[in-house]
Parts: structure tokens; C-alpha cells; sequence
């Protein structure tokens, strides 16, 4: 079968966050106290993952500027969210360069004031009415995907005593297997919160923190409309076995 | 730049995007109406097979738990499973009778459960001929957890394919290896497997690295 003479770059966990990372108070309890088993044999279980081209998406599911609107009765300025109008897009490509088409990739963010739309969130900044926070799409032909939103606010959080997430927004991508499923956030350059915060310091290495930064893009942004930021991601490198049982 | 140094290429490559938390808000992104947000036309989510399905239909359930014991409830799972046949089916369609993959969750509500309601998969064969004993992929993802735990879950009735499949047996400690066998139960007649996730500390969780 077509995906037996294939694997993936092995996962360098040291580039990752490791699981037990003490000033995120939460991973403490969260982490797991025994070594992880390694596979050393690949398999479909691992080798494959599902591919959305049939799941049907709304004209907006990329749109959060018009995916949400409490009163599905307003229209047009009155009906738009408050807030920093921003592009978000970029390539989902593997370690080896090559794009990753048709590949699902949803996002998830609070709006301009922080707050998320989720009941558990009570923090006093207020909902917006005419913002959800949720988008999804698939790449194109050539790994590019793209997001219309609000550049979300930071947030502080029960961590530290006085402890602020940067503005990020959470992202989701499947890539071409369940090795290659991947969940992270787009931090925004040059956000001063970034280097504060114990949910990113859990990373090890400056240039690991650095592939979660998305890049102001004048270039892609469009004048008198909205600013772009340009968030690339990297799955994991899909090789060829050349010399497999033999 | 770092790079890995277990592959021929390694100059050339670049470096996986880093992992982050799912953090609290999850569902509002990956389970909509648990966040209580309206769902939209299609989402993926943990009704895996319908009444058509080939193959025999199963529920899944189980909590999460902390390293104090204290249950999870607000953790995302995803499922990947073979069908029937032991064929993994990649095109994720609403219509078909049945997906490979399904998204659940735990939440505040209730005794905190997560559920899938799925067929039982058939063995599926190794690269190295190996067969492994019916299983279901699982990732966790949560607040706490920095990257996604990926575990499998077994099935209790399987004894004889347990005992020998290469993946459990590759776990030096076989009572570690019951951690991930999921209880048999029958309830009105309909056939449900329990596996509780433990994170950490005692009874705690076999996770994979692959």
C-alpha cells in the first residue's frame, strides 16, 4: 500500500516543549512521569491520517469578520466586529520544503478585548456581539491557506499572580497524517508579552519560540482595509524507505 | 540553526513548527457547541459510524485524570481507527457510514466523560507483517498538555490478539501494558468499552511517541 514506503522525520522532542514544564503551573499535574514509548515499526495507524476535501464549509469559515453575528438581523459596519482588521495566512509546507496541499487548518482566538467566546471564560472585558473567535479551511494546491479576523487582545490568567497571555490566536493543522498532527499559537512580532509568558517559555530554544511568530506583511495587506500577517507552518518531513525487511 | 541529526538530509531541512497547549478555550475552536457556540453545516465530531455501518457498532468512553486523581474536564481527544476490515479510510464524509477519524471531549458537565460512538476496528497488519491487535489512535490534547499525547486504546475481549501484538508487547512492563485495554461493559443490550486516561502517577497511561 502507497503509504508503507513512507515515514516522517522523527519528532525532535527537545525542540518541542517537554510535557512536565514547572512555571506552567498547569503542566505539573499534566504531564506524564514515565519515558513515552517509542514505535519503532511503522504502520498504517501512524502512516495515515484523514483528509478533509469532502467535509462542506460554509462561504464564511475563514471569514471571521462575518461568521458570527448574534443578530443575524444586522448587516453591513453595524454588523462587524470591533477591532484591528487583519489577514492572517501563510504555506503549510513540510521539513523538506514541499507544500502540503488540501490539508485542514482551523483557528481559534478571543476577540479584540481578550475575551473568548466560551462559557467558561468570565473574564470583565466584554463579548462582542458580531464576533465568534473560530475559523477553518483547507490549503490550496499549494499549501497556502488564509484567514480575514480581528488581531485578538491579551489576557491575564490564573497562572502567576499578575500573568498576561501574549495576543495569539490558536492553530490547528492536520498535515498528511496523525504524525504530522500539530497544534499551536501565532504569537505577533514584536508583542512585548511574548518573552513574559510561561506558556511560551516552556520551549527550551529562542528559535523555537521564533517559528510561532507571525510576520507583519505590508505587502499582503490591503490599503484603507486591513493589515496581513504572514504565519507560515512546518509538519513533519515526509520520506521515502528505500531499504525496508531486507 | 539546530538541526536533527538522525537523517542524511538534516542541513537541508527546516524545523517543525513548535507545539503549544490547546489551552481552556479549545472547543470554541474543535468542538463548537461544548464551547456553546452554533455549530456549522458539517462538523467532525464523535459519532463516528451510523446505523448502515459495516461492522459491529461500539461506544467508547472513559475520563481523564490528573496526577492528583482529580478528573480532566477539558480535554479534546481525537480518534483514528480501522474499519471493520482493519482498512483505514482517509476520506473523512459525512455521508459515508463510517469515518476513520472523530473528535470528543470532557467537559464540566456530568461524570466528565468523553465518547465516541464507533465500530469495533479489525487488526491491521504492520509493514514488517506483523499483525496488531484491534486498536483505536488517540490523541489528547488540553490546557497543561504542552504537545498532544498520543495513546491507543485496546479492547478487553481481544485476549488472544493482545497477547500477541508487537505494539503492546513492545511496553517492557506488562502491567503497564493494561493500561491501555478498555473494560467490556453491556448496557441495554448495547456493548460499550471503558478506558480511563491517567496522565500521571499511579495506573498512569502508556503514551506513544511515533
Amino acid at each position: 500500500m502507497a503509504f508503507d514506503n513512507k515515514r516522517f522525520v522523527e519528532r525532535d522532542r527537545n525542540w518541542h516543549p517537554p510535557a512536565y514544564a514547572p512555571g506552567y503551573k498547569t503542566s505539573v499535574a499534566r504531564s506524564p512521569s514515565q519515558a513515552l514509548v517509542s514505535l519503532q515499526t511503522a504502520s498504517a495507524s501512524e502512516l495515515t491520517g484523514p483528509e478533509f476535501r469532502k467535509l462542506r464549509m460554509g462561504p464564511h469559515d475563514n471569514d471571521l469578520l462575518l461568521n458570527f453575528r448574534e443578530d443575524p438581523a444586522l448587516a453591513g459596519a453595524a454588523g462587524l466586529p470591533v477591532g484591528e482588521r487583519i489577514i492572517m495566512f501563510g504555506r503549510v509546507i513540510d521539513q523538506l520544503g514541499k507544500p502540503v496541499p488540501n490539508t485542514l487548518v482551523e483557528m481559534w482566538q478571543a476577540n479584540a478585548g481578550g475575551r473568548y467566546r466560551h462559557k467558561k471564560d468570565a473574564y470583565l472585558a466584554p463579548l462582542d456581539p458580531n464576533f465568534g473567535g473560530v475559523g477553518r479551511c483547507l490549503t490550496d494546491e499549494a499549501g497556502w491557506y488564509r484567514f480575514r479576523t480581528i488581531k485578538p487582545g491579551p489576557y491575564p490568567w490564573g497562572n502567576g499572580i499578575n500573568t498576561w497571555r501574549p495576543a495569539h490566536i490558536h492553530v490547528s493543522v492536520m498535515g498528511p497524517s496523525i504524525s504530522t498532527r500539530l497544534i499551536t499559537q501565532m504569537y505577533f512580532e514584536g508583542d512585548p508579552l511574548i518573552p513574559l509568558c510561561p506558556i511560551v517559555q516552556t520551549l527550551n530554544d529562542q528559535e523555537a519560540v521564533e517559528t510561532m511568530v507571525g510576520r507583519l506583511d505590508m505587502a499582503r495587506s490591503r490599503p484603507m482595509d486591513c493589515l496581513a500577517y504572514r504565519f507560515d507552518l512546518v509538519v513533519r518531513g515526509e520520506l521515502q524507505t528505500y531499504f525496508e525487511n531486507q | 540553526m539546530k538541526q536533527p541529526n538522525s537523517t542524511p538530509t538534516a542541513e537541508l531541512m527546516l524545523r517543525e513548527t513548535a507545539s503549544q497547549t490547546a489551552g481552556p478555550y479549545v472547543h470554541i475552536g474543535l468542538a463548537l457547541h461544548v464551547a456553546g457556540l452554533p455549530e456549522r453545516d458539517e462538523e467532525i465530531w464523535s459519532r463516528m459510524a451510523t446505523s448502515e455501518v459495516e461492522g459491529e457498532p461500539i461506544e467508547v468512553v472513559g475520563t481523564v485524570i490528573d496526577g492528583n486523581g482529580d478528573l480532566v474536564r477539558d480535554a479534546l481527544l481525537e480518534a483514528w481507527q480501522a474499519d471493520a476490515k482493519g482498512e483505514y479510510r482517509p476520506e473523512f464524509d459525512l455521508e459515508q457510514a463510517f469515518n476513520s477519524f472523530g473528535r470528543t471531549a470532557t467537559t464540566a458537565e456530568g461524570g466528565s466523560e468523553w465518547s465516541l460512538a464507533t465500530i469495533k476496528p479489525g487488526a491491521v497488519k504492520r509493514s514488517d507483517g506483523k499483525v496488531m491487535a484491534p486498536h483505536i489512535n488517540l490523541a489528547i490534547f488540553a490546557r497543561g498538555i504542552n504537545i498532544h499525547l498520543q495513546t491507543r486504546l485496546y479492547f478487553e475481549d481481544e485476549t488472544e490478539a493482545n497477547a500477541a501484538c508487537p505494539v503492546l508487547n513492545a511496553i517492557e512492563s506488562p502491567a503497564r501494558r493494561q493500561t491501555l485495554i478498555a473494560k467490556r461493559e453491556e448496557l441495554d443490550g448495547k456493548v460499550r468499552y471503558r478506558l480511563d486516561i491517567r496522565l500521571q502517577g499511579e495506573g498512569e497511561t502508556v503514551f506513544f511517541d511515533f
